[in-house]
């Protein structure tokens, strides 16, 4: 069915998808180094006195927004193809998710 | 191809998620799901934010966390992600022992995570920040009590699996059970990103 | 095999059911059951309301019926209804044997029809929500008794039901189209239902959230919404206009599919201008989401907020024209039949304009500060949710009715229904526009003589009893239908285009014999116009996998029920908890049976769908 056979030889197809999932592993575990890396660095600049709120929240929130990139386009295989749908949703959500955030962060207020 | 018929590692497909229509079904049907979680957290994220400084004379964020905890708490449930990848690393290879190792791994993890966050609540209750000091106290126990209740679900539900399928081994029945799983599993985890980043980090700067 | 699970009494087969087609016709009478409710509840304000002075009822008991109308309409009527007409046709639209996911179907329906029993049960337990059906937190905080609790459980657990039910539609729409049915051609109630399906996917949640800060405030001691202790009430308002206006539009976008269909079948024309019905569609369902704070411009948001509030409202004036006009032109040098379905298409278009000018009104921020909470609003919303969704409603289940029930509904008497129906829609909400501008506030349970609103009060009121009149001839023609109505083919009507209209009236449970091949849009008008009889198959005949029944979903939903009650009274008394905890045990009990007891479902074989399908020909 959706396997996707070219040879005829399923010993080799098998030696070529090990050989695949080895290497999407690799960079599995990479973006978790750098997902840690970046909670590391995260966590540190909140500790470090020295910087303005004005720049260690912005910087924060952006460390977290790309660390979710790796979560999803890594750990959730939304780099693979057939995903579309997957990724249209949700950003679907994510844009109501923005709105409404937005929404209370500026005319929510008393 | 019978969703029960028993494979080797020859004939198990390469996307065993996706091989089946009811595989395909759930695998569609989760993510159209985490769609809807993305704005269901995001209301509960937007009303912390509305209310995070309205402490009505209780304890405030940056008096109150206990920074240690969550690094240590981030950290546990970060590795539990990557466990989990392993797990379906070794799902998609046909290893169904090491799947279930790496499953017992991720459980263990967020079964740790679970503990702190307990404690963690236990400790900030004693401090003075009940549920009914603050309108804060409200959307703070809210907010992350319903990540915590997530992370709940996703133990019992991953446990469930583990042991139901423990002498069957895998096929094409329960291989889009196992991911889906895995996929919340991820979801817990991202959502706990933006926890730790915009309740307790931006909490300590103010 | 099948022919034993087959053996049953109805009632246990109604109770364990996975077929859409069932699961159809539950909606239809609980939303039935429902909507008579809320008619009957909306009689009481109007006989209330007919004359100056009246006492009738009293104001606390008027503000419960008030609330319910709207709750119960809403909630209990217009989304069941229309999920009905989705689990009739939907599946059989688009050439599939069933939906993706028949057991989280059922289970959507039981979440709902316990959610609505929960919330009527208040009627019996000291008395009903009294805070409107929009239940803003600085009022519902302060009702005493368990009405608003019984609101907030209530519309909890049917709420869940609907976010099932719109995943379902979804992964429907998108895994289980038959070949050759893509995207483009998929009718257009399936392109209407997918939308408003993604529209459910997210706005369902906020609500879900407003309803649980609402119960941790009023049961658990929470202070989101209590000014006193940091609490803020817009907060609740906003999150249920994040749901609440999607809402709108996840109501009226099926009733446009329903007309789609309906006007090009009787006009016997294809829909002029499909793909821009899908656009339009599709942008509608966009913008729904960037206008809800439209509901709320007196609250105080500022003129900047205002000011794009509006513009983005106004914007979805845009689409939805080019839908009346896409609607005009199909009609437009085509061979009309006006049909009881197509008169109310043909009703519904002017109504419907109507509601979307006074909308473009609304939407003027500035001038809204006039209309706000008055029965111009009373009136706008009604002529579109009534000139469009009940409408479309009605008009659908008897367009559908042959294929749901295997019986034609008398015209005769659908035509007598829609008249008096819509003379009475008329009557009622027209005049109401002009009583709010003459000043009567909306929600009032009673007003003095002398402002120049008697005459438009009773008119209004007359009016509201010509629509229970063509109701209760509905209801006339249903009793007579099922007793001795003619047997429907299965081309009923005999200018059907879409799938639906391919297969035997009511349809076979496994629906197709062989998935069909689609080789167009109005893929069984297609067949018809190179003279075949039949879909193209696109499968030779098999033995065909059908899912199995079960008791679950009404398990799960009745611990939901029981432990909302168990958890209402936990303050009250000491067993609550327990109740609470139980009921949720049992959920959870059967969700884990669900997840540990294998089900692989059935086959049907070949030679009784060979045998089954001799006999749906004979008949």
């Amino acid at each position: 069915m959706a396997q996707h056979t070219n040879s005829g030889n399923p010993n080799v197809d098998l030696a070529y998808r090990r050989k695949k999932n080895a290497e999407d592993m690799k960079h599995q575990v990479i973006s978790f180094a750098l997902m840690i890396f970046l909670t590391l660095v995260a966590f540190f600049a909140i500790g470090y006195d020295k910087f303005s709120p004005w720049f260690s929240v912005p910087f924060i929130l952006l460390l977290a927004i790309v660390q979710v990139g790796f979560q999803l386009y890594y750990f959730m295989h939304m780099s693979h193809k057939g995903h579309e749908l997957p990724a249209l949703f949700l950003y679907s959500g994510v844009f109501v998710a923005f709105l409404t955030i937005w929404a209370f962060m500026t005319i929510v207020w008393w | 191809m019978h969703v029960e018929e028993k494979l080797t590692a020859e004939t198990f497909p390469a996307s065993p998620e996706k091989a089946t229509l009811e595989g395909k079904n759930k695998f569609l049907g989760f993510w159209f799901f985490l769609g809807g979680e993305t704005v269901l957290f995001a209301s509960l994220f937007a009303t912390f934010l509305a209310l995070r400084d309205r402490t009505a004379g209780g304890p405030s964020s940056d008096e109150l966390f206990k920074m240690s905890i969550v690094f240590i708490a981030t950290m546990l449930l970060l590795t539990s992600s990557l466990t989990s990848v392993y797990a379906m690393y070794h799902m998609k290879n046909f290893d169904f022992k090491k799947m279930q190792l790496w499953l017992g791994i991720t459980v263990l993890l967020g079964a740790a995570f679970l503990g702190l966050e307990i404690y963690e609540f236990y400790e900030y209750v004693h401090e003075g920040l009940t549920f009914s000091t603050s309108a804060f106290a409200s959307a703070f126990y809210t907010l992350v009590g319903t990540h915590g209740a997530h992370v709940a679900f996703g133990l019992l539900w991953i446990l469930t699996l583990m042991i139901r399928n423990a002498k069957r081994g895998l096929d094409l029945y329960n291989a889009p059970k196992f991911y889906v799983a895995s996929l919340y599993w991820h979801f817990i985890d991202v959502v706990w990103v933006f926890i730790f980043t915009v309740v307790y980090l931006m909490g300590m700067v103010g | 095999m099948s022919t034993v699970a087959r053996k049953k009494s109805l009632i246990w087969d109604y109770l364990t059911t996975v077929d859409h087609k069932k699961i159809a016709i539950l909606y239809l009478i609980a939303g039935g059951l429902f909507f008579i409710m809320g008619g009957i509840e909306a009689l009481f304000i109007r006989i209330q309301l007919a004359v100056p002075n009246n006492d009738f009822v009293s104001a606390g008991l008027y503000n419960e019926i008030l609330t319910m109308h709207g709750t119960t309409m809403i909630f209990l009527a217009a989304m069941p209804l229309v999920f009905a007409m989705m689990n009739a046709v939907v599946p059989i639209q688009i050439g599939a044997r069933d939906v993706a996911f028949p057991f989280l179907n059922s289970l959507g329906f039981w979440l709902f029809f316990f959610g609505g029993l929960f919330l009527n049960l208040s009627w019996f337990l000291g008395g009903a929500p009294d805070a409107g059906w929009t239940s803003y937190a600085s009022l519902s905080l302060e009702s005493p008794g368990h009405g608003i609790d019984f609101y907030v459980l209530g519309l909890q657990i049917s709420g869940l039901g609907t976010l099932i039910g719109g995943i379902n539609f979804l992964v429907t729409i998108v895994n289980m189209r038959a070949p050759g049915m893509t995207y483009m051609r998929m009718p257009l109630f399936t392109w209407t239902t997918f939308v408003a399906s993604a529209l459910i996917l997210f706005a369902f949640p906020p609500l879900t959230v407003g309803l649980i800060f609402l119960m941790m405030d009023r049961l658990f001691g929470g202070n989101f919404f209590d000014p006193a202790l940091g609490g803020n009430t817009i907060i609740w308002e906003h999150l249920f206009w994040i749901f609440g206006h999607p809402e709108v539009y996840i109501l009226v976008l099926p009733a446009f599919g329903i007309f789609s269909e309906i006007i090009s079948t009787f006009s016997k024309k294809r829909l002029f201008g499909y793909s821009s019905m899908v656009f339009a569609t599709v942008l509608i369902g966009f913008l729904g989401f960037m206008v809800w704070a439209h509901h709320m411009f007196t609250v105080g948001m500022g003129p900047i907020a205002n000011a794009i509030f509006a513009v983005a409202t106004m914007a979805i004036a845009v689409p939805t024209g080019i839908k009346i006009f896409n609607w005009l032109f199909t009609m437009w040098g085509g061979s009309i039949r006006f049909t009881t379905p197509m008169l109310y298409a043909v009703g519904f278009i002017p109504s419907f304009v109507m509601g979307g000018v006074t909308g473009v009104m609304n939407a003027t921020a500035a001038a809204d500060y006039q209309y706000h909470d008055s029965y111009f609003v009373v009136a706008h919303f009604h002529y579109v949710i009534v000139g469009g969704v009940v409408f479309a409603l009605l008009a659908g289940a008897h367009y559908w009715w042959p294929k749901m029930f295997g019986k034609m509904l008398s015209e005769k008497l659908g035509k007598v229904t829609f008249w008096l129906f819509f003379i009475g829609f008329h009557l009622t909400f027209f005049i109401q526009h002009f009583l709010g501008l003459m000043g009567m506030p909306r929600r009032v349970f009673t007003y003095l003589p002398g402002q120049g609103w008697e005459t438009g009060n009773l008119i209004s009121t007359i009016g509201a009893f010509f629509m229970a009149a063509g109701t209760i001839v509905l209801l006339v023609n249903i009793v007579i239908t099922t007793v001795k109505g003619k047997k429907a083919e299965a081309d009923a009507w005999g200018d059907g285009r879409t799938l639906e209209w391919a297969v035997s009236s009511p349809a076979p449970e496994y629906n197709f014999a062989q998935t069909p091949l689609v080789r167009g849009l109005d893929a069984l008008w297609v067949e018809k116009m190179e003279g075949k009889k039949g879909l193209t198959p696109a499968e030779p005949l098999g033995d065909i996998h059908m899912p199995n029944p079960s008791f679950l979903p009404f398990v799960i939903s009745l611990g939901l029920f029981i432990s909302a009650l168990g958890f209402m009274y936990h303050n009250d008394h000491s067993w609550g908890l327990m109740v609470g905890i139980v009921g949720l045990l049992i959920t959870f009990g059967a969700m884990f049976l669900r997840s540990v007891i294998d089900d692989h479902g059935y086959h049907i074989h070949k030679e009784e769908i060979i045998e089954a399908e001799k006999k749906g020909a004979k008949a």
